[in-house]
């Protein structure tokens, strides 16, 4: 990472990255694409009128143009067609941004934390029974709400971090492991009475407090959004002007190169994966808090992060492992999830389709040589150096 | 050079596949059986999914009856996670919809305040109840306790090793129901008949048995074929899988016994929806769920949709043991006597299938 530029910082990184964005861009437009040839072959009613394509040509591309269009301007419309569609895609944005930044840390210091998922599980467990439990005021309630789930996170990943660092054991199957673990703790603790709610037999906790709830700004738009941003700015600082954020680099470009140099690599290890627990954690607490569309926050079930700690994978990887590629990847990802509801509600696109095009999205814009083979337009001159995107995972 | 060769031969392979010179039909002959109607029916799954071939399948074929027979417009949203409920239910309130079903108790707290909120839309939720349930909405449950019981007399009359087993997805109610009813099945054949057969994976006095771990125990068929595996190893060789799409590992195991094992199969007649498993299927515990949806829809059409609890028992036909199929001739004449009157006896009330 050249951070040390003394260029303007907005135009060393259009300059430097001009041609990410053009990828990125081009890698939508060829996942919309391929995604319309799918929506038209798996309609019968489409794809049986391209039997008369050379007699006909109106009914099989007039038919074809209509359903991919009323799908497509589903999409748009529910994603950011209307102040309500904004605040839908901000609220499925906040969670993955968070627990994307949690992985994406690790990624910088060449961990994969593919624990994610448990982090963020322990973060809601921990933030709902707090909220549903206790009697505080408003703030307090919140706070203490958000800080035990962030804990918790923290403590699910650091747990790892200090195994990997004392004996070595590999993080990729420690926290798979720990997803495991955090699951089915949920699972039994939802069937204890300290977490089931009165007059229920199936395992759903009560409704948390209203104080401890994070406040709705307009609509589904919420508080958590914006410290989903704030905690974005913070691992920024972190990593780019902090000393522990250089270690955390250094080590994750070479740790050998990084002790030799007097930077415990151990430790470094130990705080990261913490840190990328917090981060996750703070995914769960979103979950548990966050209100629905109905205005209240979803009671705790076995499935309420859904699968946040997997995505944020994908998040992370998007985004480049940087803080703002995260936030603008979490948002597409907010986006697509919420137009994508969009798409089957008002477009009548099935659930499974609506998913194909979301991983198509994400197959494109994850492996910009293919789509530099598919669009030559965009390939880099032999002369020009190759661009070097270190710290990336 | 290479790229044009392949979009010549991709043109190819499209233009072969789609034929593309075929003469259309004059006119599309548009003369539905029933006149389109304006009214629009709508449905909401759980994270199951309308493919499932089992619980939500079951009711969404209900929906698609009411499109075909009532010509009814439709809009269905199948949900991804927990956390989705309220908002897909809200995306068919917006979607104008005159009648939401909601499929599983998972989406009873987003129905209800649903309703609340909407009272000018009618609302019904398969696998739930409400103690008191606002006028727009309608709760569709159903007493499996019922058929089970009489599913746990055949499996017990069927049983070589003396031992039957079941297992769940989850410990619920509406899964448990199956299992408590399997067992005193059993249990009244075994007084019936003065045999011993035992049950593997659900104790009736403890109110506790097997299920699947992990975090998606109704999607996991690997985990109940695991679960299958284990009781067929304890000597149980017929099985009442009661976990959704996860039920499918109990017909895996059942499979690969070569004949030594049957499994049943719940919802739905497992010989119609899961076909190439039929051979090992001795019968099914069916839950009209379609049929329950059905008239729910009709009801709200005609104007005639009230809030009364709905239960499908044996007596409404909302609850059945489907045909025995491949395993008919397995199946005693002697057995398939007691069985009717077994039925009987539930529908009379002389036989009480406690829950």
């Amino acid at each position: 990472m050249s951070s040390t530029t003394s260029r303007p910082a907005f135009l060393a990184y259009l300059s430097q990255y001009w041609r990410e964005w053009a990828i990125t861009g081009a890698a939508m437009v060829l996942a919309l694409l391929l995604g319309a040839i799918l929506m038209v072959v798996a309609d019968p009613e489409v794809s049986a009128n391209f039997a008369y394509l050379f007699t006909a040509p109106q009914l099989a591309l007039g038919g074809a143009w209509a359903k991919v269009a009323g799908a497509y301007s589903a999409l748009v419309a529910g994603a950011v067609g209307s102040p309500e569609a904004l605040a839908h895609t901000s609220a499925k944005a906040a969670p993955l941004i968070c627990a994307g930044l949690g992985v994406g840390l690790g990624f910088r210091a060449g961990l994969f934390n593919i624990g994610a998922q448990g982090q963020a599980i322990m973060g809601s467990i921990v933030a709902a029974y707090i909220g549903f439990t206790f009697q505080l005021p408003y703030g307090l309630h919140l706070l203490v709400a958000i800080i035990g789930g962030v804990a918790a996170g923290a403590l699910w990943g650091g747990v790892v971090g200090w195994l990997k660092a004392k004996t070595g054991a590999h993080e990729v199957i420690v926290t798979i492991m720990m997803n495991y673990i955090a699951a089915g703790l949920l699972a039994w603790l939802l069937t204890t009475a300290a977490f089931m709610r009165p007059g229920r037999m199936d395992p759903i906790s009560p409704e948390v407090q209203p104080t401890s709830a994070l406040p709705g700004i307009y609509q589904q738009f919420h508080l958590g959004f914006l410290v989903a941003i704030l905690a974005a700015a913070a691992v920024w600082w972190l990593l780019e002007r902090s000393t522990t954020g250089f270690a955390i680099r250094a080590v994750g470009l070479n740790p050998n190169a990084a002790a030799t140099a007097g930077m415990s690599v151990a430790a470094t290890t130990t705080i990261t994966m913490t840190f990328a627990g917090a981060l996750a954690g703070l995914a769960g607490v979103q979950a548990a808090l966050g209100p629905s569309a109905n205005g209240v926050p979803v009671p705790l079930t076995v499935g309420l992060v859904g699968t946040v700690g997997f995505d944020a994978i994908t998040v992370a990887l998007l985004g480049r492992s940087r803080p703002l590629g995260i936030v603008l990847a979490g948002l597409l990802f907010g986006g697509l999830s919420a137009g994508g509801l969009a798409m089957q509600s008002v477009a009548q696109t099935p659930l499974t389709l609506t998913m194909v095009l979301q991983a198509l999205v994400v197959l494109f814009v994850a492996a910009p040589a293919l789509v530099q083979t598919l669009v030559p337009i965009l390939k880099e001159r032999k002369s020009k150096k190759v661009a070097m995107a270190g710290g990336e995972a | 050079m290479k790229r044009s060769l392949i979009i010549t031969s991709a043109l190819g392979a499209l233009a072969l596949a789609l034929g593309g010179c075929a003469t259309p039909p004059p006119t599309p002959t548009a003369a539905p059986s029933v006149p389109a109607s304006n009214f629009k029916a709508c449905m909401v799954s759980d994270a199951g999914g309308f493919d499932d071939k089992s619980f939500n399948e079951t009711a969404y074929a209900g929906l698609t009856k009411a499109k075909t027979e009532l010509g009814v417009q439709t809009g269905e949203v199948q949900s991804k996670t927990d956390a989705d409920y309220a908002q897909n239910v809200k995306s068919m309130v917006d979607a104008k919809c005159d009648i939401i079903v909601t499929v599983g108790f998972k989406l009873g707290d987003a129905t209800e305040a649903a309703a609340k909120a909407n009272p000018s839309i009618k609302f019904a939720i398969v696998d739930y109840f409400y103690e008191k349930p606002g006028k727009n909405l309608k709760a569709l449950s159903f007493n499996t306790g019922e058929p089970s019981f009489l599913a746990g007399y055949a499996a017990a009359s069927l049983s070589q090793t003396g031992k039957v087993g079941t297992y769940g997805g989850m410990k619920i109610p509406t899964v448990t129901a199956f299992m408590t009813g399997y067992a005193q099945g059993v249990a009244y054949y075994n007084k019936a008949k003065g045999k011993d057969v035992k049950v593997l994976g659900w104790d009736d006095t403890k109110k506790d048995g097997s299920f699947i771990p992990g975090n998606n125990p109704f999607g996991d068929v690997a985990g109940g074929k695991q679960v299958a595996t284990n009781l067929i190893a304890q000597g149980a060789d017929i099985i009442l899988p009661v976990a959704g799409p996860s039920g499918e590992g109990a017909l895996q195991a059942a499979q690969a016994s070569n004949g030594k094992v049957g499994s049943l199969w719940v919802d739905t007649d497992g010989c119609v929806s899961q076909e190439k498993y039929c051979a090992v299927i001795p019968t099914s515990v069916g839950k009209a769920m379609d049929v329950a949806v059905f008239e729910a829809i009709k009801a709200a059409k005609d104007g005639s949709f009230t809030n009364d609890l709905y239960v499908g028992t044996l007596s409404n036909s909302g609850v059945y043991l489907a045909p025995f199929h491949d395993w008919d001739a397995k199946v005693s004449a002697e057995t398939k006597t007691e069985l009717d009157k077994v039925k009987a006896d539930i529908i009379a009330g002389t036989i009480k299938v406690k829950s």
